[in-house]
């Protein structure tokens, strides 16, 4: 094919595997690279520097890094609903057709006609937005800030749904090893073989760190070597566990680490069921720090060209990936650990064009010119690095052709992590950098290059050392053993931050900030770290400025002429890499957000074609669909007319049930209770109301005395938990001297409301004869354990929501099922119907019953017309601020009924109350409609609600208004018990 | 003796099993439950009755203790679980009422809770995605009470590593089996 581009570049050796060949796009061109590749990586084995334009002026920018302290080679991988903006290509590992694009240019990467932005720059300065767009004041808005958002910005999103699942785990370890470079893996062996359960996560899928990068022995053999066969032994231990592919972002309280373990990234397709993502919790008893560090570069003019790198990454390239960033590469660095760059390309047969060395007395090279006390001073190459400026120590400047420029300007701990609990790190003068402080997270501690130890021998020591000790703290005995020999370099810096000069020198290359910026944010006044970064942007975007912010506060620094520990740190919170919202969600999305609970008669119902409602968790049926019915209104209307007039059916199960038991349980319900329950005699039921401690009605519901010391609440669906839970604080902690016990039992026991003037024929069929539930037996409000059907235990209530004659009756919920299947086999020649939860509410309107609706967290006993159960011959919780003044008043709300005076209207729940010839305002408010349905029976919409001084007020006219959307029905004030007022059914 | 047909948990009449690589996961619904309280005061009554009944001395928390075919485990401060087989305890809780009357409050919990079993050596895996207990590090015979997928459970090690039983709230087995196969699919 015409666009198949081979990659030529390659040099010998390195840590990919040849015979795997992948072929993918990058901007439509194909392209070849080989397992073990990066995006990156096979991008530059290609020759393709160019892989980004910057965030502001849309710079032509290529990779600066080799890991995920990435700013520049930032795409988007994947396509369509799959596609992920905003991945770093330093990270991305290269699979068999992987589709990646360059973001934020238009209409390419190599012509980006918003690069006009760059010819602008002296108007994009840091806070430009705060100075140039201030008028006129209503254009921000509408126009500069969408203008503004559309020129700026990173990748897109695709819009549509994340397609991928993701997982959430949790882990536990005696020691959690955060790195598995020299000092990890050396901690993990020691601890490993202590016996200690030991997690080792790696962000990287090939464990090693930097010894894949470096060319170092470790003992006899090759670091990478050393590392792969470390992995394996710690792969063959059952008690350790080596994540790669695995960045650990958070540490959080007690030991507690949060990880991404990126399962499927690296597959071209997930396979089914797999999570893309999983998001650990990691419990460790001790923790260890072996993050490595991160090259800083160094500030000059145009130190943004594709093929500016930091020397690390070159050699990381020519080292692992075996590429070459250009066939002639420079060098300019403050330490000698840039040499080292110039000393591994020579020996891959790389030309080193020279290594600027900012030090007077910098060591010579022997395969490399060494241009002591130089500086870079500028650059060329349009869309890639061809030609740099050199300014020698006796004040002469030279152009150098090359391809790629390495550049080091120190290593900086990763200390993140340490710092993740408001722990700050300590100046380190003699690595010119930040190291892990003493106040970091409890029980984690630091090692390697991560506390600025930068030799491998170092290293190597330093995680044994530290596992011994981490492990010896919770009584595991370890030794380090005897550890290989490796490479001690001492570090040789001198702290150089930029160089100095008019021309833009960039600082954070991802959010486009330059040396200028800190210059200007400086001279107005933002000089506080924080502010610094808030002005400038500097570390704001998705690499969070791990490349950036220290050069930007030594800047900082020398222009307050402070120290840079004066200057401080900005704190670093997780998580320490982008991460994907889907991690954070894990499975709980879309239907599987929350668990769903069904009712013992989900399966009858749904074969009967049930509509469902979910209330709270539980799916209840909301009305039974029959034949003709096409709206719901009909089904419901006809299940209130068969119920009142025959016999219906309702599942009941979701209502909280509990049990309490114990030789003071009365005297407990007595308290919780505002009404009375001592006296209940074994055998009865009471209605009961239960008040918060502020006086203002928590739950209502029917308690029944099933024996001396027995009793069973229910509670409403929606209240059980909180009911439950405030029953066990008086327990514990209110009344610890009473001898209570309670249990839920609200799962255990299938419970179906029986109602209607048939309700006791169809029962009859199904009690077992021994137990005599006629009226005179078994009157209203009576309860008893009994059995049905040949014996199997059963409970049955005669209490009434519908205001019917009603009892409900209940099983063990396996048999639940099997009843509700019973009763309307038993109930078949009354027409027995089922129905939902709209009837229910219909009916219990109709009775002028308190639901939901009513009981909203601000009524009272008395707004509830209910003020004369609150018993005043006892204590009970809420009796007292109940009574409170501002509650008591003559225009108190009370809960009255509503008629629409034209029948044909409806009644709104919502609209609020307004006396006729008064204004429609907040200030005339009289009062709510809380709840609202039409009424079968009455023949029109009927509401309950509340209505200042209610009681007095029926037969009155109201406006029941809706200002908001114009609506207006006039209302009769009536008795809210629409249907026998005198409860003479539900006696019968 | 009464004609009602029982249903399963997952709403079935005979119960689920779900068998993979390494896994099988068994709904079972022929278990019978009851919950002990202590009455105020009266633990050392409890104990000696709890030995006479059940053959069996208390778990401490976060244990169990089986005896011959009857698990009791703790669940709370001064409140235990008892586990039998369903066929011949369907009335524990009556018989524990009787037994341990005075000392104790009991309630029928046989339906209160469905139990699924993860057997085999991926318990492990799918245990670490779907809840914060230690299941790695749990021994034979622990208990513990644990979130998963949202709903209150109980973990019991029948044996480490290899044999796990959830106690989940039945109204929720549905979606906790759901919960259960997906962990599975993720770390087959």
């Amino acid at each position: 094919m015409s666009d198949h581009i081979t990659s030529a570049g390659r040099l010998a050796g390195g840590l990919i595997d040849r015979k795997q060949d992948y072929s993918f796009t990058f901007d439509g061109k194909r392209y070849d690279g080989h397992g073990g590749d990066t995006l990156a990586s096979a991008l530059l084995a290609n020759g393709v520097r160019l892989m980004g334009r910057s965030f502001k002026y849309h710079r032509p920018r290529g990779v600066l890094s080799a890991g995920p302290e990435e700013p520049n080679a930032i795409v988007e991988l994947r396509e369509g609903a799959f596609c992920e903006p905003n991945t770093r290509a330093t990270t991305a590992e290269l699979f068999d057709g992987l589709v990646a694009r360059s973001q934020n240019r238009w209409p390419s990467l190599n012509f980006d006609v918003m690069a006009i932005n760059d010819r602008f720059s002296n108007f994009l300065t840091a806070g430009f937005y705060y100075k140039t767009f201030m008028w006129p004041p209503k254009f921000w808005e509408k126009i500069y800030e969408p203008i503004i958002r559309h020129a700026a910005g990173l990748g897109r999103l695709s819009g549509e749904a994340d397609p991928d699942c993701y997982d959430k785990g949790f882990l536990h370890c005696d020691l959690l090893i955060i790195g598995a470079g020299p000092a990890g893996l050396a901690a993990a062996l020691t601890a490993g073989r202590a016996g200690a359960r030991v997690i080792i996560a790696d962000e990287d899928f090939l464990p090693g760190g930097r010894l894949n990068a470096e060319t170092f022995n470790v003992g006899e053999m090759a670091g990478a070597t050393w590392a792969a066969q470390t992995s394996a032994e710690l792969n063959s231990m059952p008690n350790v566990t080596l994540m790669t592919r695995t960045t650990v972002m958070g540490a959080f309280d007690h030991g507690i680490y949060s990880a991404v373990e990126r399962v499927t990234d690296h597959l071209a397709e997930a396979p089914e069921g797999k999570a893309r993502q999983i998001l650990w919790r990691i419990y460790s008893q001790r923790a260890i720090l072996a993050a490595g560090s991160i090259e800083r570069p160094i500030a000059f003019a145009n130190n943004d060209r594709p093929g500016i790198m930091q020397a690390g990454a070159v050699r990381a390239y020519a080292n692992r990936w075996a590429v070459a960033a250009a066939p002639t590469v420079a060098v300019f660095t403050n330490n000698d650990d840039g040499h080292r760059t110039a000393s591994d390309l020579a020996a891959s047969g790389v030309t080193v064009a020279a290594i600027i060395d900012i030090r007077a007395d910098a060591p010579a090279h022997a395969d490399a010119e060494v241009l002591a006390g130089a500086v870079v001073t500028d650059t060329r190459g349009r869309l890639g690095l061809n030609q740099i400026k050199v300014r020698r120590a006796d004040g002469s400047e030279r152009w150098l052709a090359c391809g790629a420029l390495g550049v080091s300007g120190g290593w900086n701990p990763n200390v993140h992590l340490t710092c993740h609990q408001r722990g700050r790190p300590v100046w380190a003068d003699e690595i010119a950098a930040f190291v892990p402080g003493a106040n970091g997270p409890v029980g984690l501690s630091s090692v390697g290059a991560a506390s600025g130890v930068f030799s491998t021998a170092g290293a190597l020591a330093g995680g044994s050392a530290a596992a011994v000790t981490a492990l010896g703290e919770i009584g595991i005995k370890a030794k380090t053993g005897s550890l290989p020999k490796a490479e001690d370099a001492p570090v040789k810096i001198a702290a150089f931050w930029h160089v100095s000069g008019t021309a833009r020198a960039w600082l954070d290359q991802q959010n486009d900030v330059t040396v200028k910026d800190v210059k200007l944010a400086h001279q107005e006044n933002f000089k506080s770290v924080e502010h610094l970064k808030r002005y400038t942007t500097l570390g704001m975007a998705t690499d969070q400025g791990k490349t950036s912010n220290i050069s930007g506060l030594a800047i900082m620094a020398e222009i307050a002429g402070t120290s840079i520990p004066e200057v401080g740190t900005t704190i670093y919170r997780p998580p320490y890499t982008p991460t994907a919202i889907g991690a954070f969600a894990g499975r709980s999305r879309g239907p599987s957000f929350r668990p769903v609970r069904l009712t013992p008669s989900h399966k009858w119902a749904t074969e009967q074609g049930a509509v469902f409602v979910e209330v709270g968790m539980w799916m209840r049926a909301q009305w039974f669909p029959r034949g003709s019915e096409t709206h719901w209104r009909q089904s419901v209307d006809r299940e209130v007319l068969a119920t009142r007039n025959s016999v219906g059916v309702c599942d009941v199960t979701t209502l909280g049930k509990i049990d309490v038991q114990g030789s003071d349980a009365a005297t407990f319900l007595n308290r919780i209770y505002a009404n009375g329950f001592a006296k209940l005699p074994v055998g009865r039921t009471r209605y009961g109301l239960m008040l918060r401690e502020d006086g203002i009605v928590m739950d209502d519901g029917t308690t029944a005395r099933l024996g001396e010391t027995h009793f069973v609440m229910t509670t409403t669906t929606a209240n059980a938990v909180g009911v439950f839970r405030h029953m066990e604080f008086a327990r514990q902690c209110l009344w610890p001297d009473l001898d209570v016990q309670i249990i839920s039992t609200t799962e255990a026991w299938a419970q179906f409301a029986v109602a209607g003037p048939n309700a006791r024929k169809v029962l009859e069929r199904i009690v077992d004869p021994v137990f005599d539930i006629s009226n005179e037996a078994f009157p209203f409000m009576a309860c008893a354990e009994i059995t049905v059907c040949g014996g199997l235990r059963a409970r049955l209530f005669r209490i009434s929501f519908s205001g019917e004659l009603a009892y409900e009756i209940a099983v063990p919920t396996r048999y639940g099922d099997a009843m509700i299947r019973r009763l309307m086999q038993a109930g078949e020649d009354f027409d027995i119907t089922p129905y939902g939860t709209e009837a229910l509410g219909v009916m219990r309107i109709e009775k002028g019953h308190a639901a939901g609706n009513e009981l909203n967290g601000t009524t009272t006993a008395l707004n509830l017309g209910l003020d004369r159960m609150v018993s005043k011959t006892k204590d009970s919780i809420g009796l007292v601020l109940s009574q409170r003044e501002g509650l008591m008043t003559d225009d108190a709300l009370i809960q009255v009924g509503f008629k629409p005076v034209d029948p044909l209207q409806p009644v709104t729940a919502g609209a609020h109350l307004m006396t006729i010839g008064d204004p429609a305002n907040a200030a005339h408010d009289q009062g709510y409609i809380t709840s609202a349905a039409y009424s079968p029976i009455v023949g029109s919409s009927i509401g309950l609600g509340f209505l200042k001084n209610g009681a007095a007020r029926k037969g009155e006219i109201v406006r029941a208004m809706n200002p908001l959307e114009g609506q207006e029905v006039m209302v009769e004030v009536v008795s809210p018990h629409f249907v026998d007022p005198q409860g003479e059914r539900l006696r019968a | 003796m009464h004609d009602l047909v029982p249903l399963t948990a997952l709403g079935a009449a005979e119960a689920r099993i779900d068998e993979f690589a390494g896994l099988t996961i068994r709904e079972i619904p022929d278990i019978a439950l009851a919950s002990l309280a202590i009455c105020h005061g009266k633990k050392a009554g409890f104990q000696r009755a709890v030995k006479k009944a059940l053959a069996s001395t208390l778990p401490a928390p976060g244990t169990s203790i089986t005896t011959n075919d009857i698990t009791l485990f703790w669940t709370g401060v001064d409140q235990w679980m008892v586990e039998a087989p369903f066929a011949s305890h369907e009335d524990l809780a009556a018989h524990l009422s009787a037994s341990l009357k005075g000392n104790a409050s009991i309630t029928e919990q046989n339906d209160g809770w469905a139990r699924f079993d993860l057997e085999g050596p991926l318990c492990v895996d799918v245990l670490q995605r779907l809840s914060n207990a230690d299941s790695a590090g749990m021994a034979a015979a622990a208990v513990t009470r644990t979130a998963i997928d949202h709903l209150g459970c109980f973990l019991i090690c029948r044996t480490a590593g290899q044999h796990f039983s959830i106690l989940c709230p039945r109204s929720g087995a549905a979606s906790l089996h759901h919960a259960v196969i997906a962990a599975v699919h993720s770390a087959l």
